[in-house]
């Protein structure tokens, strides 16, 4: 499947990744549920470390919507709130 | 694919969600799908525009911080040599308001070093951003003609939806890479403006601050009159009047800004020797 990391580009990762991901990412989610910001940004960056090493880069020039995106490293968990606020984000 | 992807509430899963509902709601609009492709291609084409003013607009905000840095520098090094001048010449009090004017050029020239990194790192996620939308755009380019050469219409609908989705995602993320430079570049802008305006203003010693700088001035009467001025003060200590010269109007905290009128002990007359 393909996981994008905002602001680094998109990563190919073996399908049979998903249930360890789901982990990181559940990590993450109680972190920012009980607004522990040092969590967050240590569950986050542990979710990061761990597609970028086991992902390969997608060609730049491959279109191809991501199965998963991932927030960018330095995203504060305020931005975080504010982008699940979905404020204007897309162009077209 | 999404099979095990359920975990309530996932921030993988939301942040995937949110990019994913906005292509939809853009592809929604569009009736033709050749209108679909050409409206795309024309926004990467203005996004592309706005992401490169964006690194220029970064890097011209870092280069303006950096001569604020040479310059904080410079007045550093300056009120350092004149902090020595005047202990070397026994004004242990004017020594000691140089370096406490010296003490806040650097607690402003380290606060201006970490934005300047900062800076640095949006300059360089910008640009690489650039240059995969770059990429991406080009290769949409090709593949917008080729499904409309190709295609038969319920086939084309797929692979536009496809492509259409995947640049969405990439426009939103280099669409977000760019407000986070803008917000940046914005706090920056500010600061900066603050340290002109404390330079101007000579709250902040400015190296080139001819008249407002107090400690110089001092430091070359002292070396153009000393006699006159050793006499002057032993005269007036003969007839009692101990007032001390009032040229020392600089303010003892510098940093910030405050324009308050200087303390009576900052102008002890040169024998005074020991300012505490």
């Amino acid at each position: 499947m393909i996981v994008r990391i905002l602001g680094e580009g998109q990563l190919d990762v073996d399908d049979s990744a998903a249930d360890e991901l789901n982990g990181l990412d559940a990590t993450l989610e109680a972190a920012v549920e009980r607004h522990d910001e040092a969590g967050y940004a240590a569950a986050l960056d542990a979710l990061l470390a761990r597609v970028r090493s086991i992902g390969t880069p997608v060609d730049a020039a491959v279109i191809a919507p991501s199965a998963l995106i991932l927030p960018q490293a330095d995203l504060t968990m305020a931005e975080f709130r504010k982008l699940l606020a979905d404020e204007g984000l897309i162009h077209g | 694919m999404t099979k095990g992807m359920v975990a309530p509430m996932s921030v993988m899963k939301r942040v995937t969600m949110i990019f994913r509902a906005k292509a939809n709601k853009a592809l929604d609009k569009m009736e033709d799908p050749r209108e679909t492709l050409d409206y795309s291609y024309e926004t990467q084409l203005q996004l592309l525009q706005k992401v490169r003013r964006g690194v220029a607009d970064v890097a011209t905000s870092r280069k303006r911080v950096e001569l604020q840095m040479n310059q904080l520098q410079l007045s550093s090094n300056k009120l350092d040599k004149q902090a020595r001048d005047a202990l070397s010449a026994g004004r242990e009090d004017l020594a000691r308001e140089a370096l406490s004017r010296k003490s806040g050029v650097q607690g402003q020239l380290a606060d201006l070093q970490t934005q300047y990194a900062s800076l640095q790192s949006e300059e360089e996620k910008l640009t690489s951003a650039a240059e995969r939308l770059q990429l991406k755009v080009y290769a949409f380019r090709t593949k917008k003609e080729t499904i409309k050469a190709t295609y038969t219409a319920a086939e084309a609908q797929t692979r536009i939806n496809e492509a259409f989705t995947g640049i969405s995602e990439e426009m939103g993320d280099v669409g977000m890479a760019i407000q986070r430079a803008e917000d940046k570049t914005a706090q920056m802008q500010a600061r900066a403006g603050a340290i002109d305006e404390l330079m101007a203003s000579g709250a902040l010693d400015d190296v080139v601050s001819g008249p407002h700088d107090d400690i110089q001035a001092e430091l070359d009467r002292m070396g153009a009159g000393h006699d006159v001025d050793s006499e002057l003060a032993r005269m007036k200590a003969e007839l009692g009047q101990g007032s001390a010269p009032r040229q020392l109007g600089g303010p003892a905290g510098a940093a910030d800004g405050q324009q308050a009128p200087a303390p009576a002990q900052a102008a002890r007359p040169a024998e005074a020797g020991d300012p505490e």
